[in-house]
């Protein structure tokens, strides 16, 4: 790729989506609009994010892609070799080796340092799609926190069915002020993004928009005074491969013994806690 | 002089269009409210009204007099061309609502005022339950518990005389009258001291028009609330407005004593309406 700029985006580029990033940092929790570039990758595959990384990535930078808790999937090993052959950074799938993290529908399950930041794909950035299709009443009902409807389907929700049953990108509320998508994170994730010292940006490429959580943000997950925010619930679940509690599991159902076999989810936690333990 | 008044209304303008030199200069140029030369509407021209706290005004004209745009002027759903607004309960009256920030509008439309719409359709949501629909002003004003939203949701319908096991329908099932008496039981919900009552009445047959007037009876008596009531069916202001004003192609041309006026009417226009609907 000789023939490409350091992290393949010209400086012009890198520079406007940066100017949107100091935007969305100085207003946590706003989509900010940004000139979404075309990649050589295709869409659905976190162009959002990725285009965040390649802005901010700097030659000392370590990074580690995740898809959906792994890194060995086909997705992050595609943009973990696009990233490493457009920059030569080093790569690892160690979270706290890394500075810098794309992620896409998981938060680390060790806790983020004030020197990380987490870059988050994104799909459907709008909390107010749901209530209302056109942008320019969505873009209006942010400035007037008109956020009544959202609280409205909510309510709906317990109504009829007697709970919330929102799973992953489950609605927050930022600093008391705007209502934000946390990208499709399952609802065990929502609270490790309250006052993070990490700084976590969220870029959606389809829809063109950016939005960052600075650290040490307040964010809180939508619920009802009698209705309270409830994660899913892991107990009683073990990882079959490393023996980890009280983290997000995957599951699967094993044919030979007709049993429930549970999995870290976070596959870069579950290999240091193998590596850490004694071998047997 | 400065008897205490629930609202008050100072020069209300609300025009459709863009405005030319020729509408904006001369009132007289317009054809009945509309501009010859740009075909913008002046809906409402120069409305100003007081209305005292417990008072019911009614509000009579024909089809196309403003009577709608006067009351979503003060329901606050949009900016109007020009006017002052004020309310008793709000700054003592002593701040143009026209003038302040939106988040400030958002408060006193769900603290202050109740409204039911002519049209149903603007006032519920015809997908979401009922329940949810009497909620919404609840969650409005900051409600965040579900149990006390759920009871109080209970207590509105059974006043409003919904049976409860229809708390989980939705008003698109509903009839013309039973959902009038939803948008009341919503506009009510958070007890506010004003409220704005367009056409509650029309299009229900006559048993159902008189349930739905004995409801408004029973608000006034019981909270005290002031009302404006607009209705071309001058029996209803009749029987609920003691003092009314009479509007015809956005402006007010008459107003008094309801009795006076529908006896003594003094306008050609007005005694032609009391005429033809009396
Ligand atoms: N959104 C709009 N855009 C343009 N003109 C409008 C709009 N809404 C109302 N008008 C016009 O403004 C005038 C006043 O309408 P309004 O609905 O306020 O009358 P009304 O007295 O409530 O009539 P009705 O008795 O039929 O309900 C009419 O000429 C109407 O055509
Ligand atoms: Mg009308
Ligand atoms: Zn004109």
């Amino acid at each position: 790729m000789k023939n490409y700029n350091f992290a393949f985006l010209d400086e012009s580029s890198k520079r406007a989506v940066r100017r949107a990033l100091l935007k969305a940092v100085a207003i946590p929790g706003y989509q900010v609009p940004f000139g979404s570039r075309e990649l050589p990758i295709g869409r659905g595959w976190g162009t959002g994010g990725i285009q965040i990384t390649l802005s901010i990535i700097g030659k000392k930078d370590i990074l580690k892609v995740i898809d959906q808790g792994s890194d060995d999937s086909v997705n992050a090993i595609s943009i973990r070799s696009f990233v490493r052959a457009a920059t030569g950074v080093r790569t690892t799938t160690d979270s706290q080796e890394a500075t810098l993290i794309q992620t896409r529908h998981r938060i680390p399950e060790i806790p983020l340092r004030g020197d990380q930041i987490l870059v988050l794909q994104v799909p459907l950035p709008e909390p107010l799609r749901m209530v209302e299709p056109l942008e320019s009443v969505t873009k209006r009902m942010h400035a007037e926190m008109d956020y009544a409807p959202i609280w409205l389907a909510l309510y709906e929700n317990i109504v009829r069915s007697g709970d919330i049953e929102l799973g992953a990108d489950y609605p927050v509320m930022v600093e008391n002020r705007y209502i934000m998508m946390p990208s499709p994170i399952p609802r065990f994730d929502n609270p490790k993004l309250h006052k993070s010292p990490a700084l976590h940006l969220f870029g959606a490429g389809r829809e063109k928009k950016i939005y960052a959580l600075p650290p040490y943000t307040d964010v809180r997950s939508l619920c009802f005074e009698d209705y309270p925010f409830r994660v899913e619930d892991m107990s009683g679940r073990v990882c079959r491969l490393c023996g980890a509690k009280d983290v997000f599991m995957d599951e699967f159902f094993d044919p030979a013994s007709g049993k429930r076999l549970y999995q870290c989810s976070d596959s870069g936690y579950c290999e240091k806690r193998k590596e850490n333990q004694p071998r047997g | 002089m400065d008897k205490p008044f629930a609202l008050e209304l100072d020069g209300l303008v609300v025009r459709y269009g863009k405005g030319c030199p020729l509408c904006t200069d001369s009132a007289q140029a317009l054809q009945r409210n509309r501009c010859p030369r740009c075909g913008s509407i002046w809906a409402v021209r120069d409305i100003s009204l007081r209305v005292r706290e417990g008072e019911i005004l009614g509000v009579v004209g024909e089809s196309g007099s403003g009577k709608s745009t006067l009351m979503r002027a003060l329901y606050l759903d949009s900016q109007p061309t020009a006017g002052g607004y004020y309310l008793g309960r709000y700054h003592d009256g002593k701040t143009n609502i026209y003038s302040i920030s939106l988040q400030q509008r958002k408060y006193i439309r769900s603290h202050l005022l109740g409204m039911v719409y002519q049209n149903p359709h603007l006032g519920l949501r015809m997908f979401f339950s009922a329940g949810a629909n009497v909620a919404e002003k609840l969650i409005a004003a900051g409600n965040r518990n579900v149990r006390s939203m759920m009871n109080r949701t209970g207590t509105l319908l059974e006043h409003i005389e919904v049976p409860l096991g229809r708390l989980k329908e939705p008003p698109v099932n509903f009839s013309g009258g039973m959902q009038q008496r939803l948008q009341i039981a919503k506009a009510v919900a958070n007890n506010p001291p004003v409220l704005l009552l367009d056409e509650v009445t029309t299009g229900l047959d006559l048993s159902v028009q008189a349930r739905v007037l004995d409801l408004v009876k029973r608000i006034q008596r019981e909270f005290g609330v002031t009302m404006i009531v607009v209705s071309h069916d001058l029996a209803v202001v009749r029987m609920l407005a003691g003092r009314t004003v009479v509007m015809l192609d956005g402006r007010i041309i008459e107003q008094g004593i309801t009795d006076q006026i529908l006896e003594d009417p003094r306008h050609i226009y007005t005694q032609t309406l009391v005429n033809s609907l009396l």
